[in-house]
């Protein structure tokens, strides 16, 4: 009966070796295990062995059984899971079809470089200032020390409405505005963005209608160098941290001394490119120290406050930024320049 | 202004500094120099020739065979084309080798059969610009004058070895618009010296009151007018350096007499008239306004019709120059003038200003008198065009000056203190080197314990206040010198309003929600000024526009969406969703400021979502745009104070155009375009909206509270009703909303059915309703009550039943 007993569980372990899928495993569970399966039979037949054997053969054949059991389960353990496997094999996608896509669209270029310039002044204690586009002589030119008649008007070919009400030329009419509004107290400390219009025929690089931002700083003890720390400041936050800046003289009517200011060129780091046709520099503002005649108008003593004010383009940063080497580009709304604008 | 290197030389040393240096030293402090040119581009080899023969080619008609010595042993043949070339002439040429701008090199040639040694030279093809040629050379070659010494460089004694620096003034700085106005200017930078041309006049014993008398009727357009006679005179060219000169300022010379008026010009910044004396008709000059209908032909040959708002200058009768701007033809110099009368005037900035605008005449003389003169140099600027004329066109001046004047210098005195000029400007200057700045300047000045008085010239008209003298001691100090500091004040921070910060808000929901933000001209032509407009008014129309197109201010945004729709559309771009947020302008009165009112509008058409490969594809509709203002009210929290109306709008589609109202009040709309509007557009199926963006902003949304979450289960019940096909859906829900408070707290429409299935002109409506009470679980029987409830009141209200 030993032999039998070993002849049963090497036929065993050779049939689950062999057995492919669950069924078959199970039908060989059935065909050793069962109710009526040889090792049930050999343990009936024990009545015919000798007392003395009974248990001996009793252990033999659990032992054979627990080895069946035991390599029936390894292997139903290994085919559930070749079976799990080839069912997520049959589920596999090509994930590189496209995803579905999300609908997002962008900020103009302009807004772009407005909210940043914003954002950068705002953190310097700035408040943003908005006001009409439709402006009074007064407050786009007489207030800004351009009485009628004076030659700077010539500067600005201005599209006029009435003989008093025209359209703005520049942001500056908000700081005669805001300053008014103050009533001769300081601190005004604002920028100021939006539209303004000249009578420009619209080509490659000008635009009957574009936008500015202004900045005004009017307290007791501000200074020029105050003007050159912040918009070198500025000049950083927007192009880099190596940016120097420099001043060279000008004239505006509403500032004395009056500066324009470059910038070191962020493309070739001042060594002298096609962006800063190379000079090294690129000019993107236009600044100075408040007028006296401008302060006293807007009701602020002009022995007790000084101020400074800057103006730029977000037109000219943008193109500078981007590279865009059209100014119709920003009016023409067309989709495919629009887009290019998508990424933070 | 052009500014001619060798000629400034002349006024202040200028020594070891070469033109290119000079030029960034007047840049950085404060007149940029847009270019510096080097008149003699590179040209070599160029000497002057004799024209010893000159005889016809004998195979060519236009062509001559010259001989021509140029100072070597052998005098050269040379073949030329210039119809002016004749035997005695001194004449520019260019030798075998020599080469011309442009990198053009003279070769041996063979013309016509005929052996060519060399060109002989025009002005032009040695860089000189044509406008500035003399005319009688315009069509030919230049000659000199007979002095000139055969062999020598001809380019140098064309002055052309010079660089010329082109000075971009601004209006303030008017008096460098003079060659001695730079030197004072450049001797101001360099610390050196200016000096002065010399100007003795040899007068005869004749008195100029015999000749001439001035009367100034209008004297506040001309406070001061001088002038002298000069008889004798011959006319001629003008000596070849002062021709140079000219030429390298850009102004073409005439004959002596008109070119030492034009460079006096140039010199002192003080414009000069030559008159013939014999030609003017009158023994008085009177200067006065035209009078309505009075007409002048001036040197141009034009006639120009005269106003009260121009001066001129009369001999008593009749108009004999159009003051400060162009002389009269009557009176012009010619070739047998023998007197001259100079007129040296100062006229004011807006009588010329004004004509130059209504004759669109702008010269040299004008320009400097729009920006305005010194006076104190007008008779100096007189006396030394006399003693030029003595010298250069053989006159004899006639004793005496004519004048007429009400003109008083008025002495300009500023008083600014150190610590004023470091307080405005943050440098640390020392009390020295104010005085050095000043000193340089030429500004007599006293100083007395750091306050300086300083006397303004005259000849800087731009110098009146204290901060006009920091401005000139910041730039001559150097803004490289300036530190760098921030502003020292109470820290208070900065940022957005709430109607800023809100409208940013409403820009990132719109771009993530997939719209583009289009920015379009506020000037619109005024077919489309109210098109399309929430509210409208009297367009507001430009007094000058450029073009009709841009001549009046829109009312509404969408035209112009439309145009950027229709633009992509034509470059193949079909899908477009753009938003804009801009102001729209309406009239308050003519005389006001209009009222500006910002909008947001957007334009949709073409695809809104696409993701084809798994079938999805979904175009622009009424309910795509309405879905996407509803987020931007739920953003705004407004939902619940919104409600849309069917409406009908001019340009919209009448069956799909909504207006949106908001507390009860019309604050925008959304809809399709009219296919008739389409169709104009050249767009297919777009759908557009508008509101007023302030009504919106300012609108005060709830602040958010916090609600418990659902403790209990909420039942969810679904209802089919069948109703006429004309009830809106939006009512019906409302309706159930209002019977099955409270414990209704939901109600979504999920379907919507028309067709077959029910009887014509009715339509089913599906929602689902979700009850739940915060306080326990409901019970099947509390729920079915309410249900019937609200089944019985959409049936009395809209006679809806239950589709079975
Ligand atoms: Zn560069």
């Amino acid at each position: 009966m030993k032999e039998r007993l070993y002849e049963l569980k090497r036929q065993a372990l050779e049939q689950i070796g062999q057995a492919r899928d669950l069924k078959a495993l199970n039908d060989v569970r059935v065909a050793y295990l069962g109710k009526k399966g040889p090792i049930t039979e050999v343990l009936r037949g024990m009545g015919a062995l000798p007392p003395e054997e009974r248990p001996k053969i009793g252990a033999l054949a659990n032992e054979v059984r627990e080895a069946i059991q035991q390599a029936l389960e390894a292997k139903q353990a290994k085919l559930e899971q070749e079976e799990v496997e080839r069912k997520l094999a049959a589920e596999a996608i090509d994930v590189t079809l496209p995803g579905r896509p999300v609908k997002l669209g962008n900020p103009h270029p302009l807004t772009r470089v407005i909210e940043e310039i914003e954002d950068l002044f705002i953190g310097m204690g700035y408040t943003v200032a908005e006001g009409p586009e439709v402006e009074t002589d007064y407050y786009n030119f007489e207030a800004l020390n351009l009485p009628k008649g004076h030659p700077a008007r010539d500067m600005q070919d201005s599209f006029y409405i009435t003989e008093e009400i025209l359209l703005r030329t520049h942001t500056s009419p908000m700081q005669a505005r805001t300053m008014e509004k103050h009533r001769g107290r300081g601190p005004v400390k604002i920028i100021c963005p939006g539209k303004v219009y000249r009578r420009d025929t619209d080509d490659a690089t000008h635009s009957h209608q574009f936008t500015q931002i202004e900045g005004l700083v009017v307290d007791r003890n501000i200074r020029m160098s105050d003007l050159k720390g912040t918009l070198r400041e500025f000049a950083r936050k927007l192009f880099g941290e190596g940016r120097d800046i420099r001043f060279r003289p000008s004239f505006f009517p509403f500032t004395e001394p009056s500066v324009e200011v470059d910038v070191s060129c962020f493309r070739c780091e001042g060594q002298g490119c096609g962006v800063c046709k190379g000079t090294g520099w690129i000019e993107i503002l236009g600044a100075g120290m408040v007028h006296p005649n401008v302060l006293e108008m807007a009701g602020f003593d002009s022995k007790t406050y000084t101020g400074f004010a800057f103006g730029m383009g977000p037109e000219r940063i943008a193109m500078l930024k981007y590279g865009i080497d059209d100014i119709r580009h920003f009016y023409q709304n067309d989709l495919r320049f629009l887009r290019q604008f998508l990424r933070v | 202004m052009l500014v001619s290197y060798r000629w400034l030389g002349e006024y202040v040393d200028l020594t070891g500094i070469t033109a290119k240096e000079l030029a960034e030293l007047i840049t950085k402090s404060g007149i940029e120099v847009e270019r510096v040119e080097a008149l003699d581009r590179g040209m070599k080899g160029v000497v002057i020739g004799h024209v010893l023969e000159c005889e016809p080619h004998p195979n060519a008609d236009k062509l001559r065979k010259c001989l021509v010595d140029l100072g070597e042993d052998e005098p050269v043949q040379i073949i030329c084309g210039a119809p002016n070339v004749a035997k005695g002439q001194k004449v520019a040429v260019a030798k075998v080798g020599a080469v011309l701008p442009g990198n053009f090199k003279i070769k041996r040639a063979k013309l016509r059969g005929e052996e060519s040694n060399g060109m002989i030279c025009s002005l032009q093809e040695l860089g000189v610009e044509t406008k500035v040629v003399p005319k009688e050379y315009a069509d030919g070659i230049f000659v000199f004058p007979s002095d000139a010494p055969v062999g020598a460089d001809a380019i140098e004694w064309l002055g052309l070895h010079d660089e010329v620096l082109e000075l971009a003034l601004t209006p303030n700085r008017a008096d460098c618009l003079s060659m001695i106005g730079v030197a004072y200017e450049v001797a101001a930078i360099l610390g050196r010296d200016v000096k002065l041309p010399e100007a003795e006049v040899k007068e005869n014993s004749e008195h100029v009151y015999d000749y001439i008398s001035v009367r100034v009727e209008a004297p506040e357009d001309n406070p001061l007018y001088a002038g002298r006679i000069v008889k004798n005179v011959q006319i001629g060219p003008s000596p070849l350096w002062m021709q140079t000169r000219l030429m390298s300022a850009g102004i073409r010379p005439h004959n002596n007499v008109v070119d030492i008026t034009n460079y006096i010009l140039l010199e002192y910044g003080q414009p000069l008239h030559a008159f013939d004396y014999d030609r003017l008709g009158s023994k008085e000059i009177v200067v006065r306004r035209a009078k309505a209908g009075e007409t002048i032909v001036t040197l141009d040959d034009v006639e120009r019709k005269l106003t009260e708002e121009h001066l001129v200058i009369t001999n008593g009768r009749e108009p004999v120059a159009l003051a400060g701007v162009m002389g009269g033809a009557n009176s012009e110099v010619r070739d047998d003038t023998t007197t001259v009368f100079i007129e040296a005037a100062y006229f004011t900035s807006p009588v010329i200003r004004q004509a130059v605008k209504d004759h669109g005449l702008r010269s040299e003389a004008s320009t400097r008198f729009e920006k305005g003169i010194d006076p104190a140099r007008t008779k100096e600027a007189l006396e030394r065009a006399a003693a030029l004329m003595a010298e250069y066109a053989g006159g004899e001046v006639v004793g005496g000056i004519v004048e007429a004047s009400v003109w008083r210098q008025e002495p300009v005195v500023v008083t600014v203190t150190l610590e004023r000029i470091n307080g405005v400007l943050g440098t640390a200057m020392t009390k020295e080197e104010v005085a050095a700045i000043l000193t340089n300047l030429q500004f007599p000045f006293t100083e007395d314990n750091g306050t300086f008085t300083i006397r303004v010239p005259s000849r800087r008209r731009d110098i009146a206040i204290e901060e006009d003298i920091i401005e000139e001691a910041a730039r001559l100090y150097g803004y490289d010198r300036l530190p760098a500091t921030l502003p020292v004040a109470e820290a208070k921070p900065g940022g957005l309003t709430p109607y800023q910060a809100k409208r940013r808000r409403v820009r990132r929901y719109l771009e993530g929600a997939g719209l583009f933000q289009a920015i379009t001209y506020s000037l619109t032509s005024p077919d489309k000024a109210t098109r399309f407009a929430l509210e409208t008014a009297e367009p507001i129309r430009l007094a000058l526009p450029m073009s009709e197109e841009r001549s009046v201010l829109r009312q509404s945004l969408i035209p112009h969406l439309l145009e950027a729709a229709s633009y992509n559309r034509a470059r193949q771009v079909e899908n477009v969703a753009l938003y804009e947020i801009g102001s729209v302008y309406l009239s308050k009165g003519e005389h006001v400021q209009p009222a500006e009112k910002e909008r947001l509008a957007g334009v949709l058409t073409g695809l809104w979502h696409a993701h084809l490969w798994q079938g999805e594809k979904k175009a622009a509709d009424f309910y795509v745009a309405k879905g996407v203002l509803d987020g931007l009210f739920d953003l705004l929290g407004l939902s619940k104070r919104i409600a849309y109306r069917p409406a009908k709008r001019d340009d919209l589609h009448p069956g799909r155009t909504a207006d949106i109202v908001l507390d009860g009040r019309v604050i925008g709309f959304v809809g399709q375009l009219h296919p008739a509007v389409q169709k104009e557009y050249d767009l297919k199926e777009t759908y557009v909206f508008e509101l007023a963006l302030a009504e919106l902003l300012n609108a005060e949304s709830e602040a958010i509270r916090y609600e418990p979450i659902p403790r209990f289960p909420s039942v969810v019940r679904d209802i089919a009703l069948v109703v006429d096909e004309n009830i809106e859906a939006g009512v019906l829900e409302e309706a159930i909303a209002e019977a099955g408070k409270p414990l209704v707290k939901d109600v979504s429409l999920f379907d919507v059915y028309k067709g077959d299935r029910l009887p014509d002109g009715k339509k089913s409506l599906a929602f689902s309703l979700r009850y739940y009470d915060p306080e326990r679980t409901l019970t099947d029987e509390e729920v079915a009550a309410v249900h019937e409830r609200v089944l019985a009141a959409v049936e009395k209200q809209f006679g809806a039943v239950l589709r079975g």
